[in-house]
């Protein structure tokens, strides 16, 4: 292992200002960063320093997210293998394969196109490469339909990067999450590819789908008022659905670690989970109510519960909303904040017939109003002290 | 009287090499030092020039603009050289010591008899005023305010910090004389802030809490953050404890005796453990001969390792300062550092598995495990600062340089140390302390 750090040393006098490759300084520098933690000791301040940084933090959130994508990709070929009538007839590896073969290259443009930028933007700004792609660019795959082609992944991920995040100035910096960017970049930009039956079955031309199968999601039949899923199969991931996104049992894993490491916010994740089900529960209350057409009324009557294990709402809620940056940075505002999110999403799913799932906007719209949910936490805490000032004068 | 104040937020970092109690005394240094570095904020002006003769407790510089705040030797000798740096700013003014030559004369009296001006007097002529500090921005404090209490902490929960019901065995009287001789300074009480089972309760003219929690209990602000905050407008001063020794001993004695306890500490110490030595000591008459040989660089801490500055074997012991810290350096590349399970690594955060393991002492380093960032993560700061302040926007405020909204975030309530932990635990890997200090040096030039 020594002659790969004796050539990353070798090399640095090259990629400083005035060297020859001056212009690869941030990609140099995010290697051998990457590979060995840098030797920089501590010149002002605290002597000692705790081991958590960024590419720590950034990697533990992308092993949880591992989980819901090997599910996700064994989903892939169950679904295929469905369509085509042959799932009792394939060994497990080989549906796995398929799902392999399927997402590994979304993942693959994904990562390229986004890090790529980001090499280019710290290189131009002259500052080390940030480790909040490593997150987006996992996330990124798993929030999308399988079918969604590889050209509309790179442009959708070039778009969250640069529009989502480097022009406010890099991780860190940036209003809304930037997975969700790209998500919100296709549905807008390309409805008639990314909703329908076939987008979330990866299927070739030649193959023939079996008679009476359909890859409508079960949110999509639910909005139309069927309610035609089983609960198992919600749970456990085996149904039509963004490629992270269906197994509420793989994402919960996921959320064990965020919260045992406690680099998720347990708060958003609960509030989260809380608005749903109240506003599940609402709509319950409501279900019999007159002028509700026969859909809606059956839509409106679904188990408020259902809603959190069907779409990307647990996805959403576990890894999305909880991004630190993008969400509320108050404590309390964090419950606001998630429970808002909760009651938004399922009224966009259930309420509004343009939008089969409501998560991604309502999360989008949330990140916006996250900044003024903090603002009046804040000033609550200002207004306190100063009361304490004045009861002590 | 006695409250008792729980604190939950705050972390015990538990190191290796804790002061074992015993305590050896080191004879008189060749050399002592004073630093106007170790003020913030400080001018200093010189009152004696090179081969000067001075006596303990003679002046050798002044504020520039509170001459009656003097910096006085330590011990008795001639002054040997003063040492500048860049643009002629004084860093150190050295004296070699001469036995003969003894402490400057002030008054022996009991302080209670005295007259509050008598007192501040004496503590400002024989050179002990610069211990006392106030609280807005931790500086020297300015002999013309009326404060509305002063504060003394009795037990530090820094890491590897000193033991003062140890250091203070046997001196508990002299401490009570300091203490009677604060009281006249101000027009509301003596404040001691102590920890469960303290020596220092027993203690008479002053009003005793109670911390119980981690650190950052043991701090002063803290302490007063949790009894009695300090609005805009008010003055607080606060004191060490070994500092209200030389009170006590300069109205018990008459003579200036800057003796005090320094706890070695540190995974590179062969055996930590106490010294009795002077303010202003030679750092190598502390450490040399005492150190583990070691086949790395190690880096020397005048104080502890969240606040301490870094010092060389040449230097001098912090004014303020009871404890020398000396860890590994650490600048060694790690080979993917972030992906170590970390048996071995404690952390604030639950991201190691040194988590599972919260009896075990570590050895930690000097490395920055990591690059500096922008504030990604939120709620790390405000588990770790026991106070009605949000850390994060004060130092946003700060960074903005709005004024307004530092008032508003608690400026006046902290100082760097209240922070330290913060710079510790910070993912981004963020100078807590630097920034906050630039704050505060903005307060003070804006507002005065």
């Amino acid at each position: 292992m020594k002659f790969i750090k004796n050539f990353f040393e070798r090399t640095e006098p090259l990629v400083q200002k005035g060297g020859k490759y001056h212009w690869l300084q941030s990609v140099h520098d995010g290697f051998f960063t990457f590979l060995y933690t840098p030797k920089t000791t501590s010149k002002t301040g605290t002597h000692i320093h705790d081991y958590i940084d960024l590419k720590r933090t950034m990697s533990i959130v992308v092993l949880s997210v591992v989980p819901a994508l090997l599910f996700g990709m064994y989903n892939v070929g169950v679904q295929h293998f469905k369509a085509i009538g042959e799932l009792a007839s394939t060994g497990f590896f080989e549906i796995f394969l398929f799902g392999l073969i399927k997402v590994l290259p979304i993942v693959i443009v994904s990562y390229a196109v986004g890090l790529g930028i980001e090499f280019v933007f710290a290189q131009l700004r002259g500052h080390e490469i940030q480790e909040g792609f490593l997150v987006s660019g996992m996330l990124i795959p798993l929030i999308m339909p399988v079918g969604t082609p590889l050209w509309m992944i790179a442009v959708a991920t070039a778009f969250a990067v640069v529009l989502g995040k480097e022009v406010f100035g890099g991780t860190g910096m940036n209003i809304w999450n930037p997975a969700l960017v790209a998500r919100a970049f296709l549905f807008f930009a390309y409805p008639a590819q990314m909703s329908g039956e076939s987008v979330w079955i990866a299927l070739k031309d030649t193959d023939k789908v079996i008679d009476g199968f359909s890859g409508a999601t079960p949110m999509a039949n639910a909005a139309a008022g069927h309610l035609n899923y089983s609960v198992a199969d919600a749970f456990f991931g085996f149904i039509p659905g963004s490629i992270g996104e269906t197994s509420t049992l793989a994402i919960l894993i996921g959320a064990v670690l965020l919260i045992i490491t406690g680099i998720g916010s347990w708060k958003i994740m609960v509030s989260t989970i809380a608005g749903g089900a109240v506003m599940g529960l609402i709509l319950n209350a409501f279900s019999g109510s007159a002028g509700l057409s026969p859909e809606v009324a059956t839509y409106f009557s679904m188990p408020f519960w259902h809603h959190l294990i069907l779409g990307g709402f647990m996805f959403g809620a576990i890894f999305m909303a909880t991004d630190p940056v993008s969400a509320s940075q108050t404590e309390k505002g964090k419950w606001i904040y998630g429970f808002l999110i909760g009651i938004l999403a399922i009224i966009f799913r259930v309420v509004n017939p343009a939008f089969p799932e409501g998560m991604m906007l309502a999360i989008l719209l949330m990140n916006t109003f996250a900044p003024l949910i903090d603002h009046y936490v804040v000033a609550g805490h200002v207004k306190r002290r100063t009361k304490r000032a004045k009861v002590s004068a | 009287m006695s409250e008792v104040v729980k604190l939950r937020k705050g972390l015990n970092i538990k190191l290796k090499g804790s002061a074992e109690k015993a305590l050896d005394k080191l004879p008189v240094p060749a050399t002592v030092a004073l630093k106007p570095t170790d003020f913030p904020g400080l001018t200093p002006k010189l009152s004696v020039k090179v081969d000067a003769e001075v006596k303990a407790g003679d002046a050798l510089f002044y504020d520039k603009y509170h001459p009656e705040i003097l910096f006085t030797a330590p011990l008795g000798g001639k002054v040997v050289s003063i040492n500048r740096g860049e643009r002629r700013k004084i860093l150190e003014v050295v004296i070699a010591t001469d036995e003969k030559i003894g402490s400057a004369e002030f008054k022996k009296a009991d302080p209670t008899t005295l007259s509050a001006e008598e007192v501040k007097e004496q503590i400002l002529k024989s050179g002990i005023w610069p211990f006392i500090k106030k609280r807005p921005y931790g500086i020297i404090a300015n002999p013309e305010e009326k404060p509305k209490a002063i504060y003394i902490s009795t037990f530090d929960t820094a890491p590897l910090a000193p033991d003062y019901n140890f250091v203070l065995d046997g001196q508990l009287d002299t401490f009570q004389t300091g203490v009677n001789a604060l009281a006249q300074l101000t027009e509301g009480k003596v404040n001691l802030g102590v920890s469960k089972d303290s020596a220092f309760t027993s203690l008479k003219n002053v009003v005793v809490n109670t911390f119980e929690g981690p650190h950052p209990a043991g701090n002063v602000g803290i302490q007063i953050a949790n009894t009695s905050p300090i609005n805009k407008g008010e003055v607080v001063w606060t004191i060490s404890v070994q500092d209200v020794l030389f009170i006590g001993r300069l109205f018990e004695t008459g003579n200036v005796d800057f003796t005090k306890t320094v706890a070695l500490t540190g995974s590179e110490v062969q055996t930590p453990k106490y010294y009795q030595t002077t303010v202003g000591a030679p750092i190598a008459t502390l450490v040399e001969g005492k150190l583990v040989d070691a086949d790395h660089n190690q880096r020397i801490i005048s104080g502890n390792v969240l606040t301490g500055t870094k010092v060389s074997a040449k230097s001098y012991l912090g004014f303020y300062d009871s404890q020398i810290s000396v860890i590994p350096e650490g600048d060694e590349y790690e080979f993917l550092g972030w992906a170590d399970p970390g048996f071995n690594k404690f952390s604030a955060t639950k991201a190691y598995f040194g988590k599972l393991f919260p009896k075990k002492e570590y050895t930690m380093n000097a490395n920055i495990h990591g690059g500096e960032r922008a504030f990604v993560l939120s709620n790390q700061y405000e588990k770790l600062v026991p106070m009605d302040i949000l850390p994060v926007y004060l130092l946003k405020a700060i960074l903005v340089n709005d004024i307004d909204k530092m008032e508003n975030f608690g400026i006046y309530e902290v100082i760097e140390e209240d922070f330290a932990l913060c710079e510790y635990a910070c993912t981004s890997k963020i100078e807590v302390q630097k920034i906050l200090r630039e704050g505060i040096n903005t307060m003070i030039k804006e507002l005065g």
